[in-house]
């Protein structure tokens, strides 16, 4: 995939095509903009590196929307009660949105979202590989909005005052719709903890299986020097993390993220009265944070192998969507694209203010 | 339009006596049961769509449909003065005492088959939600209005589609074409009145749903003209839905509904 | 396999027009084949909540762009002109700051 040769129509932010003499120049003047805390805009020259890293960044967190909507989605038919289905469809269907809010942001750095979905179908860009867990009770729908969506907004909260503007301003949207995700996950679970014994253990059990995909999956492999092992993988991701902080696309790093939501979750799930499943858990008066158990790559890279049956199955889910529908994309094509010109379309109005008739 | 044989149908198990109250309650919660198992057949659709946009576009409408259920069938317990909540009604009840139409039933198919029931189902949607915004009764005019306007909307959407898929590409107008055919028997029996319904619009207590037939008919044949699609010969017309009679493919749609709720009993949500 | 969305999908701008008295604001950009179903999509994409008044779609490669970056000289009519701000003037009441 290119970075800067899109083949489709690109959107009207999309860059312009650089050819500029002064390159260190350019570049000087990017860093002080960065380092000011001011937003870079699609029209602005930016590093090679920057775009790469943000395209990367932008597209798996749009891959995660929509790989996500999957664990949640297939609860859709089974909901308990008419106002949790409802509840569900309008969580699943932001995901949705995300998406596609996401895509559009990656658009103006000059890529095709189909490029990207491609990329996603080969298994050539990376989501989360938190949604690889699978969802096999009706409680993992309360787990998942609670911890993982929980997990997500903490990482996300920073993202909204990312140095890169689409970026940032698809976040700010985003953040606002998620807050909701959490609160119905924290209230779904609520339900089941007030409810009878049978639903109180599926809940228990459902958060002893999504923690840990939670806290270690969502955040990224350990990134700090306390955090790794001897990993050469563990260097490397602290050199990655810092380069991100530097050029104001991260501001913190996954260890710290993880800390925050572990911080925030715990006294939750005390006032759940549900028991999260790492004996490690507890108050440190000195750090003024709560300890857990480390996360170290042993313990990120088992996580990641237990799913890997289930990454296949939600690929597969995937290209199969996106397969049985080409028939109806290359229809709508086909419609745009006859000679004949369509009648009056009945809900299109003019509305321009510049027109006398807006 | 009724077979008048079919009074004759074993009466489901859950049809109740016929005092006023019972008989809207029986009619409303047909309409609740045909918004809600519609509403279950676009669930199955999520993360399925075409494209993402689509996904969209679908749930928002089961949203609604899901929406319209939840009034109608809570209505029906409170005019039945049974007392039993939408959840009572969409969970507890078996198969022989849903009295859907067979038309939202029916299996999920391709894309062109939502959309072809989609069409027909909002275009019948509208014009009878409008009708019932004139009920008697103030909740079900007040939901009559409500739902005329958000199916206006899935008629839109159903519109478009029709009309892009009929006159999109080869395949895609193939598709629309046989999706319409598969759904169309299925539209006479929206428009049936019986024994039930007959009396309830005899006493102005609702509109009647038979003389919408025309309007209804006229409507989609022109957006099935625009799409350059045919309108399908009258053959059979599959019916048996008012009766608790059902297809095949509701079972194990029925089942997968209710099946956490019915695993935990006495639970809350 | 997505040479079907790259060679017929379109991008659209989406502008929103949040509440009266206010102007339409540019609130993303949609893809679709044609301009209802852009509109369509905006509605999906963009009013789920709220209770947006107005709702515009515009070809993306409808709009022409420039920035200082690439067109230093477009943009310098602003500068050095300070006599176009009312700062610039004697105060109107001896004493006050400019708040005209």
């Amino acid at each position: 995939m290119s970075a800067t040769a899109p083949t489709g129509p690109r959107a009207a932010d999309a860059p312009a095509d650089g050819g500029a003499p002064q390159e260190a120049e350019r570049a000087a003047e990017f860093e002080a903009l960065v380092a000011a805390g001011e937003s870079v805009e699609p029209r602005d020259w930016m590093p090679d590196g920057y775009r790469r890293m943000l395209i990367r960044q932008i597209a798996q967190h749009a891959h995660s929307e929509i790989i996500g909507m999957q664990p949640e989605g297939g609860w859709l038919t089974r909901a308990p009660s008419l106002h949790r289905k409802s509840v569900l469809i309008a969580k699943v269907q932001d995901e949705a949105g995300h998406g596609l809010y996401l895509y559009s942001a990656a658009e103006t750095l000059g890529v095709d979202r189909a490029d990207l979905l491609d990329a996603l179908h080969r298994g050539q860009q990376r989501y989360a590989a938190t949604f690889n867990h699978p969802a096999l009770t009706w409680a993992d729908t309360g787990a998942i909005a609670w911890l993982t969506d929980g997990a997500a907004v903490t990482n996300q909260a920073p993202l909204c005052r990312t140095s890169y503007g689409p970026y940032a301003r698809a976040m700010r949207r985003i953040c606002q719709e998620e807050a909701f995700h959490v609160r119905l996950g924290f209230d779904m679970l609520l339900a089941l903890c007030e409810g009878t014994p049978e639903q109180r253990a599926m809940a228990q059990d459902a958060v002893d299986r999504w923690w840990l995909p939670a806290v270690a999956l969502m955040f990224g492999p350990p990134d700090t020097e306390t955090a790794g092992t001897r990993e050469p993988a563990a260097a490397l991701g602290a050199a990655v993390s810092r380069r991100a902080i530097a050029w104001g696309i991260k501001h913190h790093t996954n260890d710290e993220l993880r800390q925050r939501f572990v911080d925030h979750v715990v006294p939750q799930a005390e006032q759940l009265g549900l028991t999260l499943p790492d004996p490690g858990i507890r108050w440190n008066d000195e750090r003024g944070h709560y300890d857990f158990g480390p996360i170290d790559w042993e313990v990120y890279r088992g996580s990641l192998e237990e799913d890997s049956h289930t990454a296949r199955r939600r690929i597969a889910h995937r290209v199969a969507a996106h397969r049985d529908g080409a028939w109806v994309r290359e229809a709508a094509a086909a419609y745009a694209e006859r000679p004949t010109a369509p009648d009056a379309a009945p809900d299109r109005t003019t509305a321009g203010e510049g027109k006398p008739t807006g | 339009m009724r077979d008048p044989a079919t009074t004759a149908r074993p009466a489901a198990p859950g049809a109740r006596g016929t005092a006023p109250g019972d008989a809207l309650a029986r009619h409303v919660r047909r309409l609740g049961d045909d918004a809600l198992i519609l509403g279950q057949r676009l669930c199955e659709t999520v993360t399925r769509a075409p494209t993402i946009e689509e996904d969209l576009a679908l749930s928002n409408i089961a949203l609604d449909l899901i929406g319209h259920a939840r009034v109608l069938l809570t209505r029906s317990g409170q005019l039945d003065g049974s007392g039993r909540s939408e959840d009572d009604l969409a969970f507890r009840r078996t198969e022989r005492e849903f009295e859907n139409v067979l038309l939202v039933e029916l299996e999920r198919g391709d894309f062109a088959v939502t959309i072809a029931r989609q069409l027909v189902f909002s275009h019948y949607a509208v014009l009878h939600y409008t009708a019932l915004a004139d009920a008697a009764d103030p909740e079900l005019a007040a939901f009559g209005t409500r739902a005329a306007r958000e199916s206006a909307y899935h008629r839109h959407h159903a519109d478009r589609w029709t009309e892009r898929l009929g006159r999109g590409t080869a395949e895609s107008h193939r598709r629309m074409q046989a999706a319409v055919d598969r759904v169309w028997p299925y539209t006479a029996e929206l428009f049936e009145e019986d024994e039930l319904s007959r009396t309830l619009v005899a006493t102005g207590a609702v509109p009647s749903v038979a003389a919408l037939h025309d309007d209804w008919a006229a409507a989609v044949t022109a957006v099935l003209d625009r799409a350059g699609l045919t309108v399908p010969a009258l053959g059979p017309q599959p019916r048996g839905g008012r009766d608790g009679l059902h297809t095949e493919d509701f079972a194990p749609l029925l089942a997968e509904l209710q099946s956490v709720h019915r695993q935990y009993p006495g639970g809350s949500w | 396999m997505s040479q079907d969305q790259q060679t017929t999908t379109t991008s659209w701008e989406v502008f929103l027009r949040p509440r009266r008295g206010l102007a339409h604001q540019h609130v993303g950009s949609v893809r679709a084949t044609d301009p209802d179903m852009a509109l369509a999509h905006a509605r999906d994409l963009y009013t789920r909540r709220g209770d947006p008044l107005s709702l515009w779609v515009v070809r993306s490669d409808g709009v022409h762009a420039a920035s200082p970056a690439e067109r230093d000289p477009f943009f310098s009519n602003a500068r050095h002109k300070p006599y176009r701000y009312p700062e610039h003037f004697a105060p109107l009441t001896r004493g006050e700051q400019d708040d005209a």
